[in-house]
């Protein structure tokens, strides 16, 4: 009895918990899906909700996550496979590893003041995209670290030993053997850490992305604004029909999201076959 | 002949070792980085604020004409909506686990687990819009002296973010737990939940701890759900229902505004940022202690 009682209750749990989800999402596609348009899409934002469009905020995401990854990957990379194929027995090593870990769970916002700090002032960036996307890419080095070393980690050793038993050196056998096979599982974890940093709102906010912006940016110096902080001006007004905006711009966000991840779970899919033939 | 060819490539090659270690060392430059800016500038606010002021002061109005810089009601005010927050995540999320770690079928955790999985990716000014706009209203409806802005909505829809970590953490932990240690449990007559609770949880304390400090760290540091739905009012007070503000909320406020770089009011929100930066800093070591501490136990 205490047992089945028990079951019901782990259940029921477990089950308004994915109701939460479902309420999530049917509450903004019927809040933001009548406002969904092509004008809408390529439209920049005006003093009346109607008029109002998020290609400004679109293309700003776009040159910030650009930036981001063109940064972020190279160095994350690298970094993965310094810890994982050299110095993985070495104090120092031992020490950045700690320290990935930490820095992994520091709130983002903290990020956004080290990027105020750091970019927008110390380095004379201003409030730019060249900024956010430095920003950003700092924020999510420690998620592409620990996922790139997560897949060097799946490499069979025997690969490298048949590599070395060859002549090889370290480096030609990882830029040749290892690499490549682990080429899937880094995509995907690219992704999965890009598609976090699209999301990303506060520290923007805090490197001083302005929330009025109502161009698209021209280049790295532009100044910008994303897509989330689009959403959070638009909830933070009092008038339902800016509220129906950010829905609208939600449903867009979360496209984005959605479709990024599923190439991801393909990408690693695809990879697991490919393990098994 | 064999010299030649053997030496270039060993330059090159530990050149290539140089270059990857530098990578690896911007990981390291990055701590460095965020704990010199905080302290630099918390300094210089230390400098017209006394420490003790601003630890102990219980009115936080530092944009106002006549200042106060005492911290405690921002401190309150995360400590409310992170408590609501850990009332739902904690308990939930356990029982989630140990659901599917020891009951559901393989095809129910096919399932289940990526839409987990989703509920963590999506973005936080999109918990914050659900919040505001759906949480609240409908809690009105249950308590009509609720405020449109407060810190239980916040506070649950925070819960409902921060679950599935909890949830997948947790249940990492139990997987963790060798089979023997259950099937005898099994062997003395124990059922499937007196086994769970009092074999299975037990034995995974530590990585279930580390788990649950974890979520602590996060409540702590999130930041649009509350900037969004909590309200801009620092107040001292464990009174669910009013608005208040966050250590987070407030960064964000003064980010928003106009108040001029450099200024005394500026420097706020470096020295509101220091405390927070200490206070993950030691939720996120303890709980990574306490993982690898697991780890050993069943290595």
């Amino acid at each position: 009895m205490k047992e089945l009682a028990f079951r019901v209750v782990a259940l029921t749990v477990l089950f308004v918990a994915l109701a939460a989800l479902a309420a999530l999402l049917v509450d903004i596609g019927v809040d933001g899906a009548g406002r969904l348009s092509w004008d809408f899409l390529t439209g920049f934002p005006s003093r009346r909700a109607a008029n109002s469009g998020i290609w400004h905020a679109i293309s700003g995401s776009i040159f910030v996550i650009g930036v981001t990854g063109v940064l972020a990957v190279p160095v994350g990379v690298a970094a993965a496979i310094y810890l994982e194929e050299y110095g993985t027995r070495s104090k120092m090593a031992r020490l950045i590893e700690v320290n990935i870990t930490n820095l992994a769970a520091v709130p983002s916002i903290i990020y956004g003041l080290l990027g105020l700090g750091l970019f927008v002032r110390a380095l004379g960036l201003g409030r730019s995209v060249l900024a956010g996307g430095a920003t950003l890419a700092l924020l999510v080095l420690p998620v592409v670290i620990l996922s790139t070393r997560e897949s060097l980690r799946a490499v069979p050793k025997s690969i490298r030993e048949g590599s070395y038993a060859l002549g090889a050196t370290t480096w030609q056998t990882i830029w040749h053997q290892v690499l490549p096979m682990a080429l899937p599982g880094i995509l995907t974890g690219l992704i999965l850490a890009l598609s976090r940093a699209i999301g990303e709102t506060a520290p923007l906010i805090t490197i001083g992305a302005v929330t009025f912006v109502t161009f698209a940016p021209q280049s790295l110096s532009s100044a910008f604004t994303v897509l989330p902080i689009q959403i959070f001006n638009w909830v933070s007004r009092p008038q339902a029909d800016f509220q129906a905006n950010a829905a609208a711009a939600i449903i867009v966000l979360l496209a984005l999201l959605l479709t990024m991840n599923a190439v991801a779970v393909w990408l690693r899919d695809r990879y697991q076959k490919e393990r098994q033939a | 002949m064999i010299a030649t060819t053997t030496k270039a490539p060993r330059r090159v090659e530990s050149l290539i070792e140089w270059g990857l270690f530098v990578c690896a060392l911007v990981s390291v430059g990055t701590t460095a980085g965020i704990i010199v800016i905080l302290a630099v500038e918390t300094w210089e606010f230390f400098r017209t604020v006394s420490p003790l002021e601003f630890l102990t002061g219980t009115e936080w109005t530092p944009l106002f004409a006549a200042p106060r810089f005492g911290v405690l009601p921002l401190v309150a005010g995360t400590t409310l909506v992170s408590g609501i927050a850990m009332l739902v995540a904690l308990p939930a999320g356990l029982l989630s686990a140990i659901y599917l770690s020891e009951y559901a079928s393989p095809g129910l955790r096919r399932i289940v687990k990526p839409t987990l999985e989703i509920l963590a990716g999506v973005p936080t000014v999109v918990y914050g819009y659900f919040a505001l706009l759906f949480v609240t209203p409908l809690l009105q409806r249950l308590l009509p002296g609720l405020s449109g802005f407060n810190a239980l909505s916040p506070g649950i829809v925070m819960g409902i973010m921060i679950l599935p970590l909890v949830c997948s953490l947790s249940e990492d932990a139990m997987q963790g737990v060798p089979r023997g240690l259950r099937e005898g449990s099994y062997a003395l007559g124990a059922t499937k939940m007196q086994t769970s609770l009092r074999v299975v949880v037990p034995a995974a304390f530590s990585g279930i701890t580390a788990a649950f400090i974890l979520a602590v760290s996060r409540a702590v540091g999130e930041t649009m759900i509350v900037a969004i739905a909590a309200g801009q009012q620092p107040r001292l007070t464990l009174d669910p229902t009013v608005p208040i503000e966050t250590m987070t909320a407030y960064i964000v406020q003064v980010s928003l505004g106009d108040t001029p770089q450099g200024t005394l009011e500026y420097r706020t929100i470096f020295a509101v940022g220091m405390m927070l930066f200490l206070g993950t800093f030691v939720l996120n070591l303890a709980s990574a202690w306490l993982r690898e501490r697991y780890r050993e136990e069943y290595a």
